[in-house]
């Protein structure tokens, strides 16, 4: 792909010990400075492919560079850019605020700085946390320290596995905005998420992973437009039992008791529509129209077809 | 070599020493004082002394290389435990850092704490007996190479160890049996014939006698030989802590 690839895989295949083959043969460049989001079911293989990058996983096969760098002959490079937020909360609760921040720090070479580590910690609304044990922190606090920790050591790469999974609104928004400020300043980000809303609001481009596969990586705006679907709702002025002959070839089908045609068609790239002529038809079949509108599928409707869709199964 | 991960790591492992003073200091401070009471005073005022040595300080070398090999274990063998259990081990394996700094800072952090203990327990002694010291450059060597190496052996056991059961089963087994029957509370030359060859397998023997070299000059074995000893156990501890982490040994699946 482009040269600007900051993060490039090539052919990563995992099989884990038990025999399950996790990841196959996936292709990926992650551009500089952009936000990507890794949708895909429970089971799918998105921890795997970023615990991989991050050197938690060895892969089966394949070569992954990031900033140009073997992840593997020359991991200290690698990983010295990489900050990781993992799905679990995993933290040693015996240890304090900001003592685990400043640990992380050291273990990925970077003198102390607790001037530096102060403002992260008030950045991420935790200043009256700081001295507090870990273990005396709500889930979403814990949450925000690993966010901390993965940062600490200011990473040009963050991960977020599930950053906002058991997070309750109002702090999910702070995530948002700090996914943003980070983007701001040129980091790149890579997240995993089930809330499609959340690929929607804050990624560049959009990646859907199922059963180990990498089914695409598009543009968030050229995916709802390539595989977007929009529906056209008739609302008839009287019920009818069946679709007139005439209008078979539209592929309708009858909702609400007879009363609307619904009428499915791919939009965008400028392609005929076909409305203009349903609708003329619908009338000269003798059919009186009541109403019209129309619904635009969100990403999540693109999602669910992608991976139900029989030929990736 | 990433210093900063090395020192971050130390520095945490003490602070979990720290944390918890009073159980990582007082006890071996206790627990000497009754082995003084018991078998120095109690019952050592009945045994004649041990060529030239009094029974109370002939007990020291070995009381503390009692303390030394199961404390080195137990810390080195919790400390990288723990994360793993807790599953913190991740951040670890993701930073910029090879197996020889995670050892040097799980490894040196264990070996340090034991050797604060081990020094408490000499200054402890001396307040019930009194020591001598005959080659405190031997006796140092000793100290810090049995620190060191089971503190390494003991770091095998908690990266080997998958539960609480495991981690506890081969010190508890197999270390104190031999600690106790390696000769700390005696001279392998007061057992019957027999057993003093069986004896000769038990590589814990080597150590005792040459630290108790080191301050009396009193040995079941030669010197050398203990010194050899206790260093391919540590040429074998470095290997195969080598080797699991070449192989990624239940820290990379
Ligand atoms: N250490 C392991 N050993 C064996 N199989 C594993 C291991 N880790 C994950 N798997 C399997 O690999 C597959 C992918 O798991 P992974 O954690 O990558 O999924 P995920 O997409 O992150 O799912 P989720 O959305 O639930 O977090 C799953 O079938 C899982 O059971
Ligand atoms: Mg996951």
């Amino acid at each position: 792909m482009t040269s600007d690839a900051i993060i490039s895989i090539r052919n990563l295949s995992k099989t884990y010990e038990n025999g399950h083959q996790a990841l196959k043969s996936v292709e990926l460049d992650v551009q500089r400075g952009e936000i990507l989001a890794l949708l895909g079911p429970n089971g799918a293989g998105k921890t795997t492919l970023i615990s991989t990058i991050c050197g938690l996983v060895r892969p089966s096969t394949g070569t992954i560079t990031v900033d140009g760098f073997d992840t593997i002959k020359q991991f200290r490079k690698t990983r010295e850019i990489i900050g990781l937020v993992p799905q679990e909360l995993t933290l040693s609760v015996f240890d304090k605020v900001r003592d685990t921040v400043a640990f992380s720090r050291g273990l990925f070479g970077k003198p102390p700085a607790p001037a530096y580590i102060d403002k992260l910690l008030d950045d991420l609304s935790l200043h009256d946390k700081k001295d507090a044990m870990l273990m005396t922190l709500s889930g979403g606090m814990k949450r925000r320290v690993l966010i901390a920790k993965a940062l600490s050591h200011e990473p040009s790469i963050l991960f977020l596995d599930e950053p906002t999974a058991g997070v309750d609104v109002e702090l999910r928004k702070d995530m948002w905005k700090l996914v943003d400020g980070l983007r701001q300043s040129g980091v790149t980000i890579i997240l995993t998420t089930h809330y499609i809303e959340e690929a929607e609001e804050i990624a560049d481009r959009v990646g859907v992973i199922n059963n180990g596969e990498l089914l695409l990586v598009e543009e968030k705006r050229t995916l709802m437009q390539k595989l977007g679907k929009k529906r056209l709702m008739v609302e008839l002025a009287e019920s009818v039992t069946t679709i007139p002959a005439s209008l078979q070839k539209y592929g309708l089908s009858l909702e609400m008791d007879g009363r609307t045609l619904v009428y499915t068609y791919r939009a965008g790239e400028g392609k005929p529509t076909g409305i203009t002529r349903l609708l003329s038809d619908i009338s000269e079949s003798g059919l009186h129209l009541q109403d019209v509108k129309t619904t635009e599928s969100s990403l999540e409707d693109i999602f669910v077809d992608l991976v139900r869709s029989p030929e990736h199964q | 070599m990433n210093i900063q991960a090395i020192r971050v790591i130390f520095l945490n492992e003490m602070r979990r020493t720290r944390n918890s003073i009073l159980q990582s200091v007082a006890s071996p401070v206790i627990s000497t004082a009754l082995y003084f009471i018991v078998f120095g005073a109690a019952i050592g005022s009945r045994i004649q002394s041990i060529e030239g040595v009094s029974y109370g300080v002939f007990i020291v070398p070995g009381l503390m290389m009692l303390s030394l090999l199961t404390q080195s274990i137990s810390n080195a063998a919790f400390g990288i435990f723990f994360p793993k259990f807790n599953g913190t081990i991740y951040e670890v394996m993701s930073a910029p850092i090879s197996f020889v700094e995670i050892v040097i800072g799980y490894v040196g952090a264990s070996a340090t704490k034991s050797l604060i203990i081990g020094t408490i327990i000499l200054i402890t002694a001396s307040f019930f007996v009194d020591l001598r010291i005959e080659h405190p450059i031997w006796m140092v060597t000793f100290f810090v190479l049995t620190c060191i190496s089971f503190s390494l052996f003991g770091f095998i056991i908690g990266l080997w160890a998958d539960n609480f059961e495991k981690l506890q089963l081969i010190p508890l087994l197999i270390i104190t049996p031999l600690v106790f029957l390696g000769g700390s509370f005696y001279s392998v030359d007061m057992l019957p014939a027999f057993w003093q060859k069986v004896t000769l397998f038990n590589p814990v023997l080597y150590l005792i006698s040459g630290f108790r070299w080191s301050f009396f000059e009193v040995s079941d074995v030669s010197v050398g030989l203990s010194l050899a000893m206790i260093l391919s156990f540590l040429a074998a501890c470095m290997t195969l802590v080598w080797f699991m982490f070449k192989t990624g040994y239940k820290l990379r699946s």
